[in-house]
């Protein structure tokens, strides 16, 4: 049996949590599919229910809501507790999660907890049971690996955001919703949240830009950012940039594309010197057209790009600006 | 407050990777190293609160001889000393094998916090900080943006850790927890210095204990192949001189895709 645990906030499910079941249909045999979170109970807001009755339309053997007050607001600590227990009573031979940020957080104590091996950020898998591999990036995207996980199960998978299709879950004719009482030791919980907050409000929202000109290392100062200036200015397109431009400050964080920044998906997006982190992939894979210009042939870039130019990113976005003008 | 930095010495991104005969890893034996990049803003982090609170940085590696070039770095950015856990065998470990280690080098060394970056430029698992907290039994928060740490009010209270974590889709979130507490870093989350020839010179002085290793017997994975990905078939490739595949390009641009 494969356990899917499933990610809900408020009642909301994580739209990933259908990616993590997707899989989990594809991989063959059982599948159940756990969501964690407090019980329904009024002021609060929204329990877990609401988030279990609708992965209870997913053609799955079973939902399990996993139910404690100490659960409603989300601690590595309490859901580490919560899930150990339940795995100890469900005995899956393997668990399915989608690799978000909250999965990074707690997957791995859980795994660490049980002695049991973790396969994260995992983009497809080929073969079956013992002889199962999984596929990661690995090198920045430059390679990819095929892993094979070691001693007894279960074994933790986590799914990259995207390398499943959520619209391929196949639909059920109702799940039913099993209400389990989570064995969580409120006053053993370490960490103490506040509740999150978005900090002030973005100045630019570029995922409005109908053109994007983005630059990453390639561009190699800020001084030379009036390169690409240049080009987005005779394009008509917003500036942006991966995450290490934004680092290093030569442009303001809330120009940022990728996973920690904007998802943006514009007819046009020119990626300038971006060897194509997945962290950065993520947030521009679904725009229109890609023009990536590298100098490096390898660059995972030129894999999602519909055109590529291999050079000099100094040498041929000058000539881009100039072909623009002359018509 | 005594913190210990985590720190991997991966290829530098330059470096056109090859790989091995046996295509398990690369052929790293003629690879050029640099420390990783996200645990540079964990030392970064790690010295802006000595600075504020007083203390000692212990940088901490696993791995084979070659990492001592990136502990020498971080010494001499201003790290106080260094632990070294010489062992080939950890330069493709994974994150269990890694984080054996690096528990065990400091499991007598009585730290209020442990630092590492986010994740590896290499194999990326941003595993390793997570799997060190539950073998130290330690609290721990991940994909860090902000850290107070706070001296409790009256004599012998114990001091507080407050740390801002980054959600996904902008949110942010701020959680509270005992020390010792392990973080993991998140990049940008500082300026980095620069070491100064002062520091140079001073880390030559500074000590790299060796620290035996429990080898990687608790690895709980396996690399059964490693290869370049399959190229996208619909990917265009535009040659010819600049102003040639400029041209080339803009006229794609207008009549094919039609975006401009």
């Amino acid at each position: 049996m494969i356990l899917v645990i499933a990610e809900q906030r408020e009642g909301a499910l994580n739209r990933a949590s259908w990616e993590a079941i997707a899989a989990a249909q594809q991989a063959g045999g059982d599948v159940k599919v756990a969501v964690a979170g407090p019980a329904l109970s009024g002021a609060e807001g929204s329990g877990v229910a609401a988030a279990a009755q609708e992965l209870a339309a997913a053609d799955v053997a079973e939902v399990i809501a996993l139910q404690h007050e100490a659960l409603a607001m989300y601690t590595p600590d309490g859901f580490v507790a919560a899930l150990e227990a339940l795995i100890a009573a469900e005995k899956p031979e393997l668990v399915f999660l989608a690799h978000t940020y909250q999965t990074r957080d707690f997957a791995p104590k859980l795994a660490a907890r049980l002695d049991r091996a973790i396969i994260v950020d995992v983009t497809g898998m080929k073969g079956e049971g013992a002889g199962r591999v999984y596929v990661r990036s690995v090198f920045q995207g430059k390679l990819s690996a095929d892993v094979r996980a070691k001693g007894p199960a279960p074994h933790f998978v986590t799914f990259q955001i995207g390398a499943y299709r959520a619209d391929a879950v196949k639909k059920g004719g109702g799940a039913p919703v099993r209400d389990v009482a989570a064995t969580v030791d409120a006053a053993a919980i370490r960490q103490k949240p506040d509740a999150p907050f978005k900090e002030a409000k973005q100045a630019v929202d570029l995922s409005q830009a109908e053109r994007i000109v983005a630059i990453g290392r390639g561009i190699k100062g800020q001084e030379h950012l009036a390169v690409a200036e240049g080009l987005a200015k005779a394009l008509g397109a917003e500036i942006a940039a991966s995450r290490p431009i934004c680092d290093a400050g030569w442009l303001p964080m809330d120009r940022q594309i990728g996973s920690s920044g904007q998802t943006v998906a514009p007819k046009l997006y020119v990626a300038l010197g971006i060897s194509g982190a997945i962290q950065h992939l993520v947030g521009m894979k679904g725009s229109r057209t890609i023009v990536a210009i590298n100098k490096d042939p390898e660059a995972p870039i030129f894999e999602i790009a519909d055109y590529g130019i291999e050079g000099d990113l100094f040498e041929v976005v000058p000539a881009i600006v100039a072909e623009l003008h002359k018509s | 407050m005594k913190i210990a930095v985590c720190i991997k010495q991966v290829v530098t991104r330059e470096w056109q990777l090859r790989v091995n005969e046996s295509k398990t890893w690369i052929r790293d034996q003629d690879a050029s190293w640099e420390p990783n990049e996200p645990d540079a803003y964990a030392l970064e982090e790690a010295l802006r609160l000595k600075e504020k609170h007083g203390g000692d940085v212990i940088v901490i590696s696993a791995g084979p001889a070659r990492v001592q070039q990136a502990i020498r770095d971080a010494l001499a950015r201003g790290a106080d000393r260094a632990l070294h856990i010489e062992d080939d065998g950890l330069a493709a470990a994974d994150a269990f094998a890694v984080a054996g280690a690096l528990a065990s080098a400091l499991k007598d060394e009585q730290v209020d916090l442990v630092l590492t970056g986010l994740q590896s430029d290499d194999q990326g698992f941003a595993s390793v900080g997570v799997i060190l907290a539950e073998k130290l039994g330690l609290p721990h928060a991940t994909i860090i943006m902000e850290v107070e740490v706070g001296q409790g009010s009256s004599p012998g209270a114990t001091a507080s850790l407050r740390v801002k974590r980054e959600l996904e889709a902008g949110w942010f979130q701020w959680v509270a927890m005992p020390l010792p507490a392990v973080l993991t870093i998140q990049s940008g989350i500082n300026q980095l210095r620069y070491a100064t020839l002062k520091g140079i010179m001073a880390a030559k002085k500074k000590e790299i204990k060796k620290v035996a290793s429990p080898g990687a017997a608790e690895a709980k994975q396996e690399i059964v192949s490693i290869y370049f990905p399959e190229k996208g078939t619909k990917t265009q490739m535009i040659g010819g001189s600049p102003a040639e595949a400029a041209a080339e390009l803009v006229k794609k641009l207008r009549e094919d895709a039609r975006v401009i």
